[in-house]
């Protein structure tokens, strides 16, 4: 007897199983000569300089973290969603509190600007180019 | 559907096989045969341009030449890569989204798993993309796939949140996560879709369309945004990023790719048509119901809704022609600033008005 996750597991071995004999059948008849020039890492035909694998932009970091308040809220909002309504207006009235307090705390992260990506500062280049121009 | 095979074939598991491989080769790889098709004869036209004209009448075989094509190239796998890491990239992120294919009710006799938490399921699943995303970007060792990975995982995990409110709040509605009880509720005509106020009455009704009107609009806004379409295409933008996270595939790994981001325009197309337009439901009645050829009720249920899927995916292309592309902060300022909110705001007021 399966269960409903058990054919799920079906779909995702048959979805594996897919690429794989993709990938396998196009191997048999693909052409196989690697060169120095095709195995360089690609960066517009140049020479690649340094390695690519560098520090990236903290607010990734910061709306990574964000966004798992917020999923994990979301989660916890599901099962409420579905029965709210045998609790009536008192059940109503926890989930609102719940999300009030969320949305302090998003609020909270507006205000310190952790929403903001950083934007090229239009107006100091625009001096630059005045100053070249002069 | 699925007892019917039982009954037939007596083994469980061959039956599942069988199941679960219908929607791969009876849907997905052909819709994205003639998506391909569709998106290039789409933008050419709207571009006044003919588009593929060469094979076969109209150019209508030139996928199926390119999938050829894609067969016989080389698969290059760069010295730097992680090449492990690498090669599992494909197999994650098509497997996440076909696996959004099993919840999803084709229509009344179809369903791949008739989980009582169908929708929960599918948010759930999708995110396996964004970690397959990741792992392309990072093991091809190369600057614009790393830099076009980051991006795409900021996107999806952020736009997966008004996703998932405006899913919840229709879940408050229909008290229902089931994809097929749900399109169930929708039944008999178009009055009765979840955007004209569902099976509510009176003034409840009229009070709710609007609010369902905006959750449907934020929902269209941030899937498009979840599946990297233009105007949320930053991700893959051309003209910066050569081609985003997956600069350095080819071959068939390149197609797989590919058929992922197509099977993923579909999928969230179905979400879009079973929570909000009624899924498999016929506007009107049924031909069958007239006729009393109660077998002709299914397969006009699957072109239902084939044919409202196609449609949401039609409007994803026309956008892609219209609008021009967000820069980075633009993006994140509509989701975290705008989109956010309002589909919280929308989430309460369609509770209480649920709950009169």
């Amino acid at each position: 007897m399966l269960t409903e996750f058990g054919k799920i597991f079906i779909f995702i071995i048959i979805a594996i199983l897919f690429v794989g004999i993709a990938i396998l059948l196009s191997k048999l008849i693909r052409p196989k000569r690697p060169t120095n020039e095709k195995l360089t890492t690609y960066e517009c035909g140049e020479e690649p300089i340094g390695t690519p694998w560098v520090k990236f932009n903290i607010r990734f970091y910061v709306i990574a973290l964000i966004f798992l308040i917020f999923d994990v809220e979301i989660v916890l909002l599901f099962p409420w969603a579905l029965s709210y309504k045998d609790f009536g207006i008192v059940g109503f009235l926890a989930g609102i509190i719940f999300l009030i307090i969320l949305g302090i705390g998003m609020i909270y992260e507006w205000r310190k600007g952790d929403l903001e990506w950083d934007r090229p500062k239009i107006n100091s280049f625009n001096k630059d180019k005045q100053e070249v121009e002069e | 559907m699925y007892n019917f095979l039982v009954d037939i074939l007596g083994n469980e598991i061959i039956v599942m096989i069988i199941t679960a491989s219908l929607p791969l080769f009876l849907f997905v790889i052909p819709f994205a045969l003639v998506a391909v098709y569709a998106e290039r004869k789409v933008s050419a036209h709207m571009q006044d341009r003919l588009g593929p004209m060469r094979v076969g009448y109209h150019g209508l075989l030139q996928t199926v030449a390119d999938i050829l094509k894609l067969f016989q190239k080389e698969d290059i796998v760069t010295e730097k890569a992680d090449k492990s890491l690498f090669n599992i990239a494909p197999f994650l992120v098509f497997a996440g989204s076909y696996a959004a294919f099993a919840a999803l009710p084709f229509s009344s006799i179809f369903i791949g798993t008739n989980t009582d938490i169908g929708l929960f399921y599918i948010i759930a699943i999708s995110s396996l993309v964004v970690a397959g995303i990741l792992m392309a970007g990072w093991a091809s060792n190369n600057k614009y796939s790393l830099l076009g990975a980051m991006r795409s995982a900021a996107q999806i995990i952020s736009y997966e949140i008004p996703t998932a409110l405006v899913i919840l709040s229709l879940v408050m509605f229909t008290g229902t996560l089931n994809l097929h009880t749900m399109s169930e509720l929708q039944t008999s005509s178009f009055l009765n879709w979840n955007i004209l106020g569902g099976s509510e009455t009176g003034i409840i009704k009229i009070i709710l369309i609007p609010f369902m009107l905006i959750g449907c609009l934020i929902l269209f806004i941030s899937t498009l945004a979840e599946v990297n379409r233009t105007p949320f295409d930053i991700p893959e933008a051309e003209s910066e990023l050569v081609a985003g996270f997956h600069t350095e595939y080819s071959g068939m790994k390149f197609a797989m790719f590919f058929l992922s981001e197509y099977a993923n325009m579909f999928a969230v197309s179905a979400i879009i048509t079973s929570v909000f337009f009624g899924g498999y439901q016929s506007p009107f009645g049924y031909l069958g119901d007239l006729a009393g050829i109660d077998w002709l009720v299914p397969i006009e249920q699957l072109f239902w809704f084939s044919a409202k899927g196609l449609f949401f995916v039609f409007v994803q292309m026309w956008l892609r022609w219209t609008l021009p592309r967000l820069r980075v902060d633009q993006l994140m300022t509509v989701c975290w600033k705008y989109l956010i909110p309002y589909s919280f705001v929308n989430l309460i007021i369609i509770g209480i008005i649920t709950l009169l």
